[in-house]
């Protein structure tokens, strides 16, 4: 296991450094001078060369990357063009909403889809799977953000149940709070509970299908017994699969859904950071999300190793 | 023992669509596209409204006769907008699934067929491109490069790259073994023979089958881009931006982002069913599942 | 009252007829061999005393096993006899045990179920049932995972847990074809010992005449879903009243007519002496040696390399037909394959006609290629599924210097199905046309269109039913006979090398042990290799002579 751990973890660092290397290029390459930004289109040469010499934009391209790299790692992702404050603060502030919103969604997500799964794979092709499969073909298609339009209209507008928007802060107590949260959450959750429901089922149908199933059955145990004891975990790495992918979908899709609720999250600072050209800011947030999804994946091969005496055994 | 062929047979086309007819999901998501598309295409000649008519004195009226749809807060009728707006959701995805398959297809199977350093290369790029979660980049390549349908045609075809490259590559891995690709290579042909003669006739059905779960996500996609402004421009409709114009007017009419909103999952619906449906008919291990 | 008696069994998956008006009976203590080709319907039959049919399935008639009726019983019912008083062996035991759990476990879980006990208490017993089996505690403890063992140790665990509690009747379905003939004498002989130390009744499904005429009192065949002939295992054999029952007693012992004439024919030049002629050989095999690299274990540790071909030399005259024998895995695939230039040796050099093809180019390989083809085993997965047949046995024609015409390409494709027994018309067809046996001969008919002067058959016969295998063993004899084809057959089967090869090569552990005239090793093997060999595969003329001391 350890072997194969170490192969995982080594890989993981190199594409962070390679997509550290895409991140700094892509954006070096976008149009458009940041000290111009900065200083508006009526700056003296001089005032723009000066600033250009404090932001180190002078600097040879090798060096620039080494020296924000070597920030990265003591945590320093450098100072904010437009807010002129570090970005490390920045991205403080907006985790503790972006990262209690993905938490929260992939656990709901986690929470229908399975139990859903386990039901319609039990009842296959009669009517409660074909419903429950129904819906979740429907869930599948939703857009996420427009389904949050759909929830905004009906639980704020109409019935007035939660916020239709924007983000109270922690600091106003931990129920307002967690109440501006769950819309976004739930908007999110189920077109992924969709997914992973199908995914449940149709992994557990094929486990299933498998001959040590019929060997557990010929001992004498049943059905029920040997979906619980001998299929579901069998079915579970596929399904492990799909979760990893979906946390770096739900990474990524907050930030339309942050834009939908107004919700000051990493989403809409990445957005507006584009927007604004501040670059350093991107640079920050993206690394930081890349590398998120790094050790998530890491997180998922830990797991299936776990799950598969197979990878902990294997020469 | 013998073997007992429950191999995978392929049948006269004839005999394939008769199949995929009478699969359930098939029928009804061929409808669904079929409908969409001639909606698409209809809109070239015909709309019942002019979309680049500004009629203020007819804006934010509800849906009606003369407005099925209703029209939104510069007069224009949603119906003809929606119609447009497929136009520019199915060319986008279709394009960007063009693109992953034309670059993805030869790189999988190029890496199953060479193996070793190749393969290894191909699998270290799909792990890089998947950890840049898909919106993020296609956000920040259409940021880069400026909005507009072009970009984000480019932003979400570069993602569907490595899908493709896998699909092809695994499809292509679990055929080299085989005993018909033994004789072949008994019988002098090279890799590049090989995976044009017999391995690309029997990926075909995988592929297909991603193609129409790749067009439905480059669906998705599109709608989120242009929904962030950062998809087709303003005159040209999308159904994502009509969901962005619909957010600020919710209140007084909400019927603004529902008829967008029904457009997009009809017809992810619809492409959703008929992948569902060839896999059912074209793949027989996929059907046992069911 | 018989422990298990079947009266007017049918079965049909939905609308498809698979049994027919079956019965059956088994007395406890008593060995039931059940007969039958692939299609015969002797799986269902077993699932249906077990109750584990697959859906859609419906079954009318009279299943009574111990008194109770089996048809009528509940699923509760059903769970309480399964694993407790029905034990049941399957075919491949690779895949039926679960892989996430312990081989304790799997064996453990039966017994709580069924007896209530405490977990240490059905450790205990699963202990002492492995032991039996002959797993012992030092090398196999109850922690071990199935990935860890073998195929045959994994079938030793599924008779553990097959056996633990002492079923009356155990069910073994065809618990042997997927092991090798060392292997399978083993596993039959541990289940006669099982059977014989609790007297249970035991269903032996086979496809394999000789190794239900070893183990059986009593025998039932089968074909497509009805009983031919059912009674004594030596009355049934040695008087043959069926024809269906003669016609699988003969194709299981048969020796193509050609060959049976051909060994009168005197041999010469004999083996080995090869070099003294001046003629050189077709092919020459000099210290092949083929190592696959270990894995890591580690990020800096490799484990060591695994040598599956050790240092082989041999060489074969044009015309010969030679037989490479050997277990499972002892190298004689990549030997093959090796020969075939579809892999590298590691070290060594093969040469072919007089020509060395190793480190040569694919394009400088063409000539040899054109000389040297190959049929497989496996006769659904040796063609692309989306090519017609016309195609497909053309397909080494691509190796000829120049194209040939379409026309020219037709009759080449025709003359090749004519050869083997094929009509010109087949040519427009896609292979899922044709049975199992056609497609072996088309698969033949592929490795003759280019005129070669040697086929190496990678267990050519050993996917078809005893029927079709001797007409297949026919035909490969008489291409021999007439067009002077000489064959590398490679094979486990002992009755199909002594069918059709002058030579056999017995391979152990990547060497080539022993080689001789094939009556001759067959009948005094030298190497313990081949000792073990011959000893361990099943013969009906052996099976059949103990059978009628036995029963009189």
């Amino acid at each position: 296991m350890t072997a194969f751990l170490l192969k995982r973890t080594l890989i993981g660092l190199i594409t962070l450094v390679v997509a550290s290397m895409v991140v700094f290029a892509v954006l070096e390459i976008l149009p458009g001078d940041p000290a111009r930004l900065m200083l508006g289109m009526e700056a003296t040469p001089e005032a723009l060369n000066a600033l250009r010499e404090q932001m180190g934009l002078n600097q040879p391209l090798v060096w620039r990357y080494l020296s924000w790299i070597g920030g990265l790692l003591i945590g320093d992702f450098g100072r904010s063009y437009t807010y002129s404050v570090p970005v490390a603060d920045l991205i403080v502030e907006r985790v503790v909403v972006s990262l209690p919103l993905a938490i929260l969604s992939l656990l709901l997500s986690t929470l229908i889809a399975i139990p859903v799964g386990v039901f319609s794979a039990e009842r296959r092709g009669r009517l409660g799977d074909t419903m429950t499969m129904g819906i979740a073909q429907v869930g599948v298609a939703i857009p996420n953000f427009w389904f949050a339009l759909m929830l905004v209209y009906i639980f704020a507008v109409w019935l007035r149940l939660v916020p239709a928007g924007g983000f109270p802060g922690w600091s106003a107590g931990v129920w307002p709070a967690s109440k501006a949260l769950i819309l976004p959450a739930i908007a999110l959750a189920l077109p992924q509970a969709a997914i992973l429901a199908r995914v449940t089922r149709s992994a557990l149908i094929e486990t299933l299908g498998e001959d040590y199933i019929r060997t557990a059955r010929a001992k004498g145990l049943p059905r029920r017994y040997v979906l619980w004891r001998h299929a579901l975990r069998n079915a579970l790495i596929p399904v492990l699969t799909i979760l990893g992918l979906q946390f770096a979908f739900l990474l990524a899709g907050t930030i339309i859904i942050e834009n939908v609720f107004y919700l000051p999250g990493l989403g809409r600072l990445i957005f507006q950071a584009i927007t604004q050209r501040d670059l350093i800011v991107v640079e920050g947030v993206v690394m930081l999300l890349v590398a998120t999804v790094i050790v998530i994946n890491l997180i998922v091969d830990l797991s299936y190793a776990i799950v598969d005496p197979r990878l902990r055994t294997r020469q | 023992m013998s073997i007992e062929a429950p191999l995978h047979e392929p049948e006269g086309i004839g005999a394939v669509a008769r199949k995929a007819f009478a699969n359930r999901s098939f029928l009804i998501g061929c409808v669904i596209t079929a409908l969409i598309s001639a909606m698409a295409l209809i809109s070239y000649v015909w709309t019942p409204y002019d979309v680049a008519n500004l009629i203020v004195a007819d804006r934010m009226q509800l849906p009606s006769g003369a407005h099925w749809f209703g029209t939104d807060h510069f007069g224009r009728d949603v119906l003809s907008m929606i119609m447009v707006g497929a136009r520019n959701s199915i060319a986008v995805a279709l394009v960007a699934v063009g693109i992953g398959m034309g670059l993805g297809v030869p790189l999988g199977c190029w890496a199953a067929a060479r193996g070793g350093i190749v393969d290894e290369a191909l699998m270290r790029f799909n792990d890089l491109v998947f950890a840049f979660p898909a919106l993020l980049s296609a956000v920040m390549i259409t940021a880069i490069f400026g909005p507009g349908a072009v970009n984000a045609i480019i932003a979400i075809g570069i993602f569907n790259i490595p899908v493709f490259a896998r699909v092809a590559r695994a499809g292509a891995l679990s055929l080299w073994p085989r005993e018909y690709i033994l004789a072949a290579r008994a019988a002098g042909k090279g890799q590049a023979r090989i995976t044009i003669e017999h391995i690309l006739p029997n990926i075909v059905n995988m592929l297909l089958v991603q193609g129409t779960i790749q067009f439905a996500l480059g669906i998705l996609a599109e709608a989120g881009l242009s929904y962030l402004g950062l998809g087709a421009q303003p005159p040209m409709p999308s159904w994502g931006r009509m969901l962005f114009d619909a957010q600020t007017s919710m209140i007084v009419a909400p019927y603004l982002a529902l008829f967008p909103g029904m457009a997009i999952v009809v017809t992810v619906l619809g492409l959703n069913l008929l992948g569902d449906g060839l896999a059912d008919t074209l793949d027989p291990k996929l059907r046992r599942q069911r | 009252m018989s422990l298990l008696e079947i009266e007017k069994l049918s079965l049909s998956i939905g609308r498809t007829p698979i049994l027919r008006d079956i019965d059956l009976s088994i007395e406890a203590g008593e060995v039931m061999g059940l007969v039958g080709e692939s299609g015969s319907g002797k799986s269902m039959t077993a699932l249906t005393i077990m109750q584990l049919l697959p859906r859609g399935a419906t079954a009318q008639g009279k299943v009574r096993f111990n008194g109770i009726d089996i048809l009528a019983a509940s699923e509760d019912e059903m769970c309480a006899l399964r694993g407790d008083d029905i034990g049941m062996v399957f075919q491949e035991p690779m895949t039926a045990l679960n892989p996430l759990k312990t081989i304790g476990e799997q064996v453990a879980e039966g017994i709580r179920w069924h007896t209530g006990a405490a977990r240490a208490e059905a450790e205990q017993r699963a202990r002492a049932i492995l032991d039996r089996v002959g797993l012992p505690e030092a090398k196999f403890p109850l922690t071990r995972y199935p990935h860890e063992l073998s195929g045959g140790q994994r079938q030793r665990v599924v008779i553990a847990i097959a056996t633990a509690l002492k079923p009356k009747l155990l069910i073994a379905d065809e618990p042997t074809t997927a092991l090798d003939v060392v292997l399978q004498a083993q596993i039959l002989e541990l289940l006669r010992e099982l059977v014989d130390e609790n007297r249970m009744g035991l269903l032996l499904i086979s496809h394999d005449l000789a190794v239900v005429t070893e183990m059986s009192d009593r025998i039932t065949i089968l074909r497509r879903g009805k009983v031919m002939e059912e009674g004594e295992t030596a009355r049934v054999l040695s008087e043959q009243v069926h024809p269906y029952t003669r016609q699988l007693a003969q194709a299981s012992m048969h020796v193509p007519a050609v060959r049976s004439a051909a060994v009168k024919r005197p041999i010469s030049p004999l083996v080995g002496e090869i070099g003294s002629l001046n003629v050189p050989p077709l092919l020459r095999v000099s210290a092949v040696t083929r190592d696959y690299p270990g894995r890591h274990t580690s990020l800096f540790k490799t484990a060591p390399s695994f040598r599956a071909v050790d240092d082989v030399s041999f060489a074969m005259q044009a015309g010969r037909s030679i037989a490479l024998v050997g277990r499972s895995g002892c190298g004689k695939s990549t030997l093959a394959r090796m020969i075939l230039a579809l892999d590298r040796p590691t070290s060594g050099t093969i040469e072919f006609r007089g020509e060395t093809l190793t480190g040569k180019s694919e394009a400088a390989l063409k000539p040899a290629r054109r000389n040297m083809q190959v049929v497989f085993q496996d006769p659904y997965g040796s063609f692309n599924p989306r090519h017609k047949v016309a195609r497909l046995v053309a397909e080494p024609l691509y190796l000829l210097e120049t194209a040939p015409s379409d026309h020219q390409r037709r009759e080449m494709v025709t003359s090749a199905l004519h050869e083997v027994g094929l009509a010109p018309a087949d040519m427009d067809k896609y292979p899922h046309e044709f049975s199992g046996g056609q497609r072996q001969r088309l698969s033949i008919a592929r490795a003759l269109i280019t005129r070669p002067k040697l086929i190496i058959a990678d267990e050519p016969v050993s996917a078809l039913d005893v029927s079709i295998r001797a007409q297949v063993l026919d035909l490969f004899a008489d291409l021999n006979h007439r067009l002077g084809v000489a064959y590398l057959f490679i094979t486990h089967d002992l009755t199909v090398a002594r069918a059709i090869t002058d030579e056999v090569m017995v391979m152990h552990e990547g060497r080539i042990v022993e080689r001789g005239l094939t009556g001759k090793v067959l009948d005094d093997p030298q190497s313990d290799a081949a000792k073990q060999l011959v000893a361990a595969a099943p013969d009906l003329h052996r099976a059949l002579a103990k059978r009628l001391q036995e029963q009189g």
